[in-house]
């Protein structure tokens, strides 16, 4: 398994070397160059700066997310009100295409740290709300039956059954969250300012320092990967499947 | 006869979908001695008439007296066995302590006995019903109502699970409503046997085995009056076929 892994990806940085070499565009370097260009700008610190300035706006704004989304989503799959009111609002959101409404966003909110938390928190509260409400909402009526012919109080039938039947739900929408917030923090820092990752893509295209520019997105695309299939380990751990 | 525990007065139950499931259904369960009746009589579902009574006294929603054992055993998949089976207990807010040690005996007495800390997913069909089985007997209700208990495990469980049925309820007075789709199970476990008939079911007929339950479980199955008894719901039953 393991090997075949490692084989995968040496089939693919070879042909991304060679497609470099070939050459298919002045704008695409091959995989030596960008990862030359990967080690400097983690030698010469630039990398680790950006990372600085991108995981803010994406922490605050999962954090948040984490909070107020999860809360809103047990809101929702426990009352009726609270459903009919919001959920037509999040099945919208989860539609619309969040990269038309950023640029909204700096009309209103300008171009600091506000509109990029604004940016994450669009693209995350869906799917993390969705999934609270969908674990809630998808408690198995014969527990809570059995809930009832014990004779719980509803508080027990919350406390005791819905919310834990939920926990895993909920944390595979903080995962899908956090995948979604990388996309909308890296929207955000192209679309609105560019500062961070964005500011690193951004400006090293510009100046047609390509091995830079890939070197960049490589990162981030591995940052996203690693850091999403860790948190899928933590949650296989914490929630075994049957 | 002895004075009914559960009597059943009436009831009829229409589902939001029009389904009429069942009309003017009476019946009275001597003590000592249907999966929408039983979830009525358990309280869990409201009926449209008629009314259930307990010990003499109507009741409306679940009571202690009363203990469910589900069809698909309703276990907390995240709980442990032992908590599992003491859940009916710490809903009544019994101390942890307490709880367990009750637990502890019912889990042996369904031979379960050193699988206290293992997880329903561990287990096979016939130790999770179990499992749903010491639930309800924690409680101490004095009516266990079991709602085709047996139907989602195989054959050779099923046979040896009725079996210790019939022996735990040799030491607890309890009575038993059972909801099962076996002529066979329904000749073997009951003293009194209630044929429900098609939408909307009503009480066809009452057949009262004569068999012997204290004798033993290869003698019971060879004895005349379970022969017969099973020869006659299949004679009736054939109809509705």
């Amino acid at each position: 398994m393991r090997r075949w892994q490692i084989a995968s990806f040496a089939l693919f940085f070879g042909l991304w070397e060679l497609t470099g070499r070939w050459p298919v565009s002045p704008a695409f370097p091959p995989f030596s160059n960008t990862f030359l260009a990967l080690i400097e700008m983690i030698r010469d610190g630039t990398l680790g700066k950006a990372y600085l300035i991108t995981a803010q706006p994406l922490a605050l704004g999962i954090v948040l997310c984490a909070v107020a989304g999860i809360a809103f989503g047990i809101g929702m799959g426990l009352s009726r009100a609270i459903e009919w009111l919001s959920l037509p609002v999040f099945i919208i959101l989860q539609a619309a295409p969040m990269a038309a409404i950023i640029p909204l966003l700096t009309y209103m909110y300008g171009i600091g740290l506000t509109s990029k938390v604004l940016a994450v928190i669009m693209l995350a509260a869906p799917v993390i709300v969705m999934n609270s409400y969908k674990g809630i909402r998808n408690t198995p009526p014969s527990l809570l039956q059995m809930c009832r012919s014990f004779q719980g109080t509803r508080v027990q039938e919350v406390v005791k059954i819905v919310l834990p039947h939920a926990a895993a739900l909920i944390f595979t929408g903080l995962r899908l969250g956090l995948a979604m917030g990388f996309i909308g923090i890296v929207i955000a820092e192209l679309l609105i300012t560019p500062t961070g990752i964005g500011d690193l893509i951004s400006y090293h295209g510009s100046t047609a320092d390509y091995p830079k520019m890939f070197a960049t997105i490589a990162s981030i695309v591995a940052v996203a990967a690693v850091s999403l299939h860790l948190l899928q380990r933590v949650e296989f751990r914490l929630f075994p499947r049957d | 006869m002895t004075e009914a525990i559960v009597e059943v007065k009436g009831i009829g139950k229409t589902y939001d979908s029009g389904v009429e499931a069942l009309r003017d259904v009476n019946l009275s369960f001597p003590k000592g001695q249907l999966s929408t009746l039983l979830k009525i009589i358990a309280g869990l579902l409201p009926r449209n008439a008629g009314q259930v009574l307990v010990k003499g006294k109507p009741v409306d929603g679940p009571g202690p007296e009363r203990a469910f054992v589900f069809q698909d055993f309703a276990l907390l998949p995240w709980a442990s066995v032992l908590r599992n089976v003491a859940f009916g207990l710490e809903l009544r807010g019994e101390p942890k302590e307490k709880r367990e040690e009750v637990a502890r005996k019912y889990i042996a007495e369904v031979g379960l006995k050193g699988f206290e800390h293992r997880y329903p997913a561990q287990l096979s069909g016939g130790m999770r019903q179990r499992v749903g089985l010491a639930r309800a007997l924690t409680v101490d209700a004095d009516i266990i109502l079991m709602d085709e208990p047996f139907s989602s495990v195989d054959e050779q469980t099923r046979r040896k699970f009725q079996e210790d049925l019939l022996d735990l309820l040799r030491h607890h007075q309890k009575t038993v409503i059972f909801v099962t789709h076996s002529i066979e199970e329904a000749a073997y476990l009951s003293d009194q046997i209630a044929l429900l008939s098609p939408r909307p079911g009503r009480v066809s007929k009452i057949v009262r085995p004569n068999v012997d339950h204290s004798r033993s479980p290869d003698e019971i199955r060879r004895d005349r009056g379970y022969l017969d008894t099973v020869d006659e719901i299949w004679g009736m039953l054939r109809q509705y076929v």
